[in-house]
């Protein structure tokens, strides 16, 4: 039982996860376009290329790197069986997230987030709740372009966030964040289709070893 | 430097309602139904009814032989059905033994509601993708539009009850205008069948009152009869045709049984109203109230009676004349501290 939580923490890429994406892949679907220079955040010019006919321009490698971690993190926390909750405001993409919260098992929040949910979660559900280990940001705004409060709520119960940051948003409080668009179509398809993937993998994994486990 | 503390000498009062209405373990309820069945036995034995087939109804029979009460409000009075009836459903515990809920939504507080949207709204790009699909294909078939005359939406109260959480008139108006709007598209089969869940049937209103047909007697004579109250007089009249305008209260005749001329005259006045004065013979009966109240009832039983005589047009003339209406007053009932029901009692200054 030890062996089997501790051996993947020995490799740096235990899932694999890089071969899930290509920078090709990241361009094709728009990643690297941020929002207009005016909307540009500070704490955001480190991960930006450029900026040309004032759009400003992510940069890919850097997103390649930022977006391995997340994804090797997310699949740990898959593979020890926590529970991994998608938050995103945009209404968009409300029902995509969901369906893909859904079909890899895990839970998403894509409506309007009452006030204490996290900090005040015994009175909202009950006693024996237990709290999300992973809060994963497909968008990390909500409707009034302001940082979601459900990031400065899982700093507060320690809870790790992984982030999708866009050139106006605030990188701040989240542990992994992931320089990248999240206004187009395309690319939250992408995203969506890489979590599934690493959650779905890393769950396959962990199943794998128990079976290997027990037979021993 | 001394820091003065507060403290109270009683203890922290216990806040009773802040865990909300109690809840019920299954286990709880489980125990209420075994004991309901037990008891359902043990009263048929007192009754000296079968066991086995020992009905609801015959439950309610035996509980108001056996704890006879006087109160007024049937809600108050002893009862003994099955727990489901009683103990409102509550939502059992929602996540499993190692802690991971059940339902995808969970940690949106209102899963069955946003997963009701959900649905919907799956239900609703279902719908545009095949509209799509037919345009890609050139054909647009004018489907049938559903016929929403005799329906109508859930109520929020059902929708709470359907989905056993609390709503808010947002969230209810939000749900709605996203069913108007699957509607009005050209739908399929499918989301007819998921939309007809929503939708109520809404009982017809109009009730136009049936005039009844003129029946014949062993003469060959038509009539018909009419019933009518007042305070608390109750009249039924027979109206005759081919007659001279005899009238006939309690085998009486009206002469000397309304000796006040005022009584005869609201008597004939539905008579002389269709200008059928001496046409019709009336045998009328009538018990309780008094003079007036006996008179207004007669009349009004016979305006009843004449409405199969006479067309439509008449009819609704004389619903406007008012000789079809039932005079709702009645006696007012006399109020403490008051010399009656309005006279108070006089005023003195001093």
């Amino acid at each position: 039982d030890d062996k089997l939580l501790s051996e993947p923490l020995n490799h740096p890429d235990f899932f694999n996860v890089k071969e899930l994406f290509s920078l090709k892949d990241l361009f094709d679907a728009r990643v690297h376009l941020g929002h207009k220079k005016g909307c540009r955040h500070r704490f955001m010019e480190p991960y930006i290329f450029g900026c040309r006919l004032d759009q400003d321009i992510i940069d890919l490698d850097q997103t390649m790197q930022h977006l391995q971690l997340a994804l090797n993190f997310t699949a740990h926390v898959a593979y020890r069986k926590g529970i991994i909750l998608f938050v995103s405001r945009k209404r968009q993409f409300c029902h995509l997230v969901e369906s893909t919260a859904r079909e890899c098992g895990e839970y998403a929040h894509t409506r309007y987030w009452q006030g204490g949910l996290l900090t005040n979660a015994r009175v909202h559900f009950g006693s024996g709740v237990r709290l999300p280990d992973l809060l994963v940001f497909l968008s990390s705004l909500n409707n009034i372009f302001e940082p979601h409060v459900a990031i400065r709520d899982a700093a507060k119960m320690n809870i790790p966030t992984v982030g999708v940051v866009d050139t106006n948003c605030n990188p701040c409080l989240i542990t992994y964040p992931i320089p990248g668009n999240d206004d187009s179509p395309t690319a939250m398809e992408l995203y969506c289709k890489l979590f599934k993937m690493t959650v779905i993998r890393a769950k396959d994994k962990r199943r794998q070893n128990e079976v290997v486990a027990e037979l021993r | 430097t001394l820091r003065l503390i507060y403290t109270t000498t009683a203890v922290q009062r216990k806040n009773v309602g802040a865990s909300g209405p109690e809840k019920y373990t299954e286990e709880f309820i489980k125990k209420q139904i075994e004991e309901f069945n037990l008891g359902k036995r043990h009263l048929a034995n007192m009754m000296g009814e079968d066991p086995e087939t020992f009905t609801q109804e015959g439950i309610d029979r035996a509980i108001a032989y056996l704890f006879p009460s006087g109160l007024f409000d049937k809600r108050a009075r002893p009862i003994m059905k099955h727990p489901s009836e009683i103990f409102p459903e509550q939502r059992k515990i929602q996540w499993g033994e190692d802690g991971r809920p059940f339902h995808f939504l969970f940690y949106t507080g209102k899963q069955s509601y946003y997963s009701l949207m959900h649905e919907t709204y799956e239900k609703f790009l279902n719908v545009q993708r095949y509209q799509d699909q037919l345009a890609a294909q050139d054909l647009p078939p004018q489907k049938e539009k559903k016929n929403l005359a005799g329906s109508r939406w859930l109520t929020k109260i059902e929708l709470e009850e359907m989905l056993l959480e609390k709503l808010s008139d947002d969230d209810y108006s939000r749900f709605i205008q996203l069913l108007q709007k699957l509607m009005t598209l050209p739908c399929g089969d499918t989301e007819e069948k998921y939309i007809e869940k929503f939708l109520r049937e809404v009982p017809a209103q109009l009730k136009k009152v049936a005039i009844e047909p003129l029946k014949y007697d062993e003469r060959g004579v038509a009539f018909s009869t009419g019933e009518g109250a007042r305070k608390t007089a109750r009249a039924t009249a027979v109206v005759y045709d081919n007659g001279s305008g005899k009238m006939t209260v309690n085998g009486i005749d009206i002469l000397h049984y309304f000796p006040v001329l005022q009584d005869r005259e609201q008597l004939l006045f539905p008579f002389q109203f269709l200008g059928r004065v001496g046409k019709h013979d009336t045998v009328c009966t009538v018990s309780g109230g008094g003079r007036s109240s006996q008179a207004g009832a007669i009349r009004l039983a016979s305006a009843k009676a004449l409405r199969s005589f006479v067309t439509e047009k008449e009819v609704e003339f004389m619903r406007q004349a008012g000789l079809l209406t039932y005079d709702p007053r009645v006696k007012e009932r006399k109020k403490p501290g008051q010399e009656g029901a309005r006279r108070k009692f006089t005023w003195k200054k001093r």
